[in-house]
């Protein structure tokens, strides 16, 4: 069984939950941008939550399939069609030999997520087969997929077809994008004021969003407590010695356009982060498209492990629906 | 009439470049597969191109302007 790439779509790669434990050497930890889809995805079609699907961004692809199938479409709200008859979202459906899957223009959210029953059984790189093209990781040797690739396809259960996530549990960003942040480390860097208005002002994401790093725009600039740079910073006041990164975190280079850091993001640099999106959140920017609206919203640890918990219960329940 | 609608969200450019024209200008002649606009989006700038032929009608959003996936971005007439 293989998927015969008809049309690339945009950026479309390979994704599985990602390649944690290499940060330190600098290899970021890869893995679908919204996790809890592709988990949602993988459980629809009877396969392990880990396994590797097709992430599409803003567009899909088109997809041939080489022998039967179960197919599900997770995230974004994408129409699609197979063999030109509408097909529904978060739910599964059996496809046969020879049928295509194409889609339309994306309604709401940013990626979708294509698992196949059996999973994309591409080479694993470092325990992964998630895509990070910077470092040839993953993927189709290294890079995201192109038109006329067969992307192989390992054995699935096939009795999988016509299962669907309740709508309530299909979680995706509100209006305006609700993004919780814990301030970290460098947070006493910042003025009284300038904290303030960070979480008070409306942020736009940039046209600089991408699996590395979202920028957001639109709020006022961030002022600096003053203090003379220690040795090794740069002369900025955004500037520090350099430090780790952690995913999620938020760099705001010259105090402008704060940056979260993402999925294929760097492991550490000379920017100071203010804090960082609780993991529960860092799903729904990967369901952010350009121009959107978002607000952040402060929140402490406490806070930060309910609303994990919360995800996990939600995850849990979808678990215990498709069982 | 065909409208030529955006394949994806972005900031959607009528020009290969700021200093360069527009790829097309009312009343032009437009083959299928011509280019007519940029997108731009996650530092990529995607080729927007006409699937049908006609003639140019004019641009429908701004130059330099945020679209979404499916906004009609120029009209074609017969």
């Amino acid at each position: 069984m293989a998927l015969k790439i008809l049309k690339p779509g945009l950026s479309t790669s390979i994704q599985d939950l990602g390649r944690p434990g290499y940060f330190h050497l600098g290899i970021p930890i890869s893995g679908a941008m919204d996790r809890f889809a592709l988990r949602a995805a993988n459980m629809l079609v009877g396969n392990p939550e880990d396994t590797a699907a097709l992430e599409a961004v803003f567009m899909g692809p088109q997809i041939e399939f080489t022998e039967g199938a179960v197919v599900a479409v997770t995230g974004a709200d994408l129409p699609m069609t197979l063999d030109g008859e509408p097909v529904a979202g978060w739910t599964s459906f059996a496809v046969k030999a020879g049928q295509t899957l194409g889609f339309g223009f994306l309604k709401a959210g940013a990626r979708a997520y294509i698992a196949v029953s059996g999973g994309i059984t591409t080479k694993l790189d470092l325990g992964s087969r998630s895509t990070y093209p910077i470092g040839s990781l993953g993927g189709v040797g290294g890079r995201a997929i192109a038109e006329g690739d067969l992307l192989p396809v390992g054995a699935g259960d096939l009795s999988t077809a016509g299962r669907s996530v309740a709508e309530e549990l299909r979680r995706m960003p509100d209006t305006p994008a609700k993004l919780r942040v814990l301030p970290g480390l460098y947070w006493n860097r910042l003025t009284e004021a300038a904290g303030h208005g960070f979480f008070e002002d409306n942020w736009t994401v940039a046209a600089e969003a991408d699996r590395m790093g979202y920028r957001f725009k639109g709020g006022r600039a961030l002022e600096f407590v003053d203090r003379e740079q220690p040795f090794g910073a740069g002369a900025d006041p955004s500037n520090i010695v350099d430090g780790c990164y952690s995913y999620g975190s938020i760099q705001v280079p010259g105090g402008t356009e704060p940056i979260v850091l993402h999925r294929d993001a760097v492991s550490g640099g000379g920017y100071f982060t203010l804090g960082a999106i609780v993991s529960a959140d860092m799903d729904l920017i990967g369901q952010l498209q350009p121009n959107t609206s978002v607000k952040f919203v402060k929140v402490d640890m406490e806070q930060a492990l309910a609303a994990r918990s919360d995800r996990k219960a939600m995850l849990q329940k979808i678990r215990d629906a498709l069982r | 009439m065909a409208d030529i609608q955006s394949p994806l969200p972005g900031t959607f450019f009528h020009k290969p470049s700021p200093e360069e024209a527009p790829f097309k200008v009312t009343g032009d002649t437009v083959a299928a597969g011509d280019t007519i606009g940029l997108v731009e989006v996650m530092k990529t700038f995607i080729e927007v191109k006409a699937e049908t032929a006609g003639t140019f009608k004019g641009y429908s959003v701004d130059d330099a302007a945020p679209v979404t996936a499916g906004q009609t971005l120029a009209t074609l007439g017969d």
